[in-house]
């Protein structure tokens, strides 16, 4: 087998410091483990085989808000929630970002006409990205995800 | 520290092993704990309410979300009332369609319950295996009705669409390697000595306070009741299939365990002899076609009892000759579940406690409604 030496002479990249950072934001987004309802099991399901969202640097779905760059509110925010959602979005550490899954996060869903449903978590917490669906494929989620990422890196979306 | 000496400690709702919003209020005396009160509503999405508002063929998609990782029996759950209170009859193969579903979804909402339980007992490999299988279930699902989990399939008076031959044979394959697969999952499990510890002799519940808490589903049977709907009051065509109700005399952890793999094996037995003796003919009766159901009235009082993934789920609805039900109010299993958790936390190790309230199943839709 034919030994590949890496010198260095083909490897230098000039780039601004911004870029670099940016570029590397966007490939670690770790999601904070924050299931709701039924979008949390094909937010599972991005993380299990088929779709496997390690592929886009999201491997490790972090238990504790302290840990975490990005919530994906997945499934329906209540009256009685609400407030613990905006306190572990307060618990992140900048920078911080949302993804707002599903109908229900967006503006209520199928439960928009009930009396204890916040229509839409935007009203409690600021979303950078919303999925829409009832629940959003795995396929769906990836690629608000994709879309997450351009819009950190400053990349428009076409 | 409150008057009593003991610790308080909070859990939840946002924690990785609470399956859910649930919020537990654990009392600690040292490691053991003296109390839990379970804190529910986190997810409270007024489901019997919305039902009252909408016509009876919109009610189908809040049962849906109330189990949401086994919403087909869900829907045949409400449909067994619905049909009862509207007067419409439901062809043979319709009845047929239903069985095949509902097996299907059982199996693939014990995989979910059976990969979460092993994340919350720190093993991260099952998890995979049960996903992929589940994959190939919810393939099925968006063959017959374009949607993955909230499937909207049976509709009042049968069901959405006909199988075709084609995913016939996708079902037959999904059973061709099943049992294997499933017997690789189950020796994850249970060959690891880690597993066997933190599961065996843990959460003991006995038969009589199983009974007195109203408790039903694979739980009751792990206490060495042998009580399924699907064998005692045979509803859609569960009579003419033949299959065992797992039961075992243990009542801990590990024994709900063991019930539920074996429900899942007994599952693709019934999908099997139902494919089988699947029989020709209509699949839908025009008399549930959804045009009509502005204008079809229900009346009088019907309630129905389903064996679901979890339990028993009835339905009670009472109509008043409109064409919205008048109310609406479900049994869920889960809540009557849920309600024994002090019971089988009572004296043991906090560590304990994740692995106890993993085995009851908890899926919050349908406990907070």
């Amino acid at each position: 087998m034919a030994q590949v030496t890496k010198t260095g002479e083909l490897g230098i990249v000039t780039t601004k410091l911004d870029e670099a950072m940016k570029w590397g934001r966007s490939n670690s987004l770790w999601p904070l483990t924050f299931g709701l309802a039924c979008c949390a099991i094909e937010m599972m399901a991005v993380q299990a085989s088929h779709a496997d969202v390690s592929r886009f640097g999201s491997e490790i779905f972090r238990a504790s808000p302290r840990q975490a760059d990005l919530m994906i509110v997945a499934g329906t925010v209540t009256k009685k929630m609400a407030p613990r959602v905006r306190r572990l979005y307060d618990e992140m550490p900048y920078p911080k970002y949302v993804i707002a899954m599903g109908a229900c996060v967006i503006q209520g869903g199928p439960y928009a006409r009930g009396y204890s449903v916040v229509l839409g978590v935007d009203r409690v917490i600021p979303v950078d990205v919303y999925v829409p669906g009832c629940p959003p494929t795995p396929e769906a989620l990836q690629f608000g995800l994709i879309t997450l990422q351009k819009k950190i890196r400053g990349e428009t979306n076409r | 520290m409150d008057s009593s000496g003991w610790t308080e400690l909070n859990i939840g709702p946002q924690h990785p092993s609470t399956h859910g919003v649930l919020r537990l209020k654990v009392k600690l005396d040292g490691e053991i704990i003296k109390d839990v009160e379970p804190v529910i509503g986190y997810l409270h999405r007024n489901a019997e309410k919305l039902c009252e508002m909408s016509y009876y063929c919109d009610n189908l998609i809040y049962f849906d979300r109330l189990d949401y990782v086994a919403s087909m029996i869900m829907e045949s759950g409400f449909l067994e009332a619905a049909e009862k209170v509207l007067d419409i009859e439901v062809p043979e193969r319709a009845k047929w369609i239903r069985v095949i579903m509902s097996e299907l979804s059982r199996i693939a909402s014990h995989l979910v319950w059976a990969g979460a339980f092993g994340l919350d007992l720190g093993m991260l490999t099952p998890f995979f295996y049960c996903f992929i299988q589940r994959e190939k279930i919810l393939n099925i699902f968006t063959e017959v009705c374009g949607s993955r989990q909230q499937t909207n399939y049976m509709s009042i008076g049968g069901v959405y669409q006909d199988l075709q031959e084609e995913t016939i044979t996708h079902i037959w394959e999904f059973l061709k390697q099943f049992p294997e697969k499933l017997e690789e999952i189950y020796k994850l499990f249970i060959k690891n000595d880690i597993f066997f510890s933190r599961t065996k002799d843990i959460g003991y519940l006995p038969k009589d306070v199983a009974i007195d808490y109203g408790v039903t589903g694979p739980m009751l049977r792990a206490s060495g009741v042998p009580y399924d709907v699907r064998k005692d009051e045979p509803y859609l065509t569960y009579d003419k299939v033949n299959f065992d109700v797992p039961v075992s005399q243990k009542g801990d952890v590990l024994a709900r365990f063991v019930v539920r793999f074996e429900e899942m094996r007994q599952s693709a037995r019934i999908v099997k002899q139902a494919l089988e003796k699947l029989p020709d003919g209509p699949y839908f009766n025009p008399k549930g076609k959804k045009s009509l159901m502005i204008r079809v009235r229900g009346n009088g009082e019907a309630y129905s009892r389903v064996e679901s993934s979890k339990g028993e789920l009835g339905t009670y609805i009472v109509a008043d000759g409109s064409v919205r039900p008048y109310r609406v109010r479900i049994r869920s299993p889960t809540f009557k579940n849920l309600s024994v958790l002090p019971v089988l936390a009572k004296d043991t190790m906090i560590a304990d406690l994740v692995s106890i309230s993993g085995s009851i199943d908890l899926v919050f839709g349908e406990v907070d409604r």
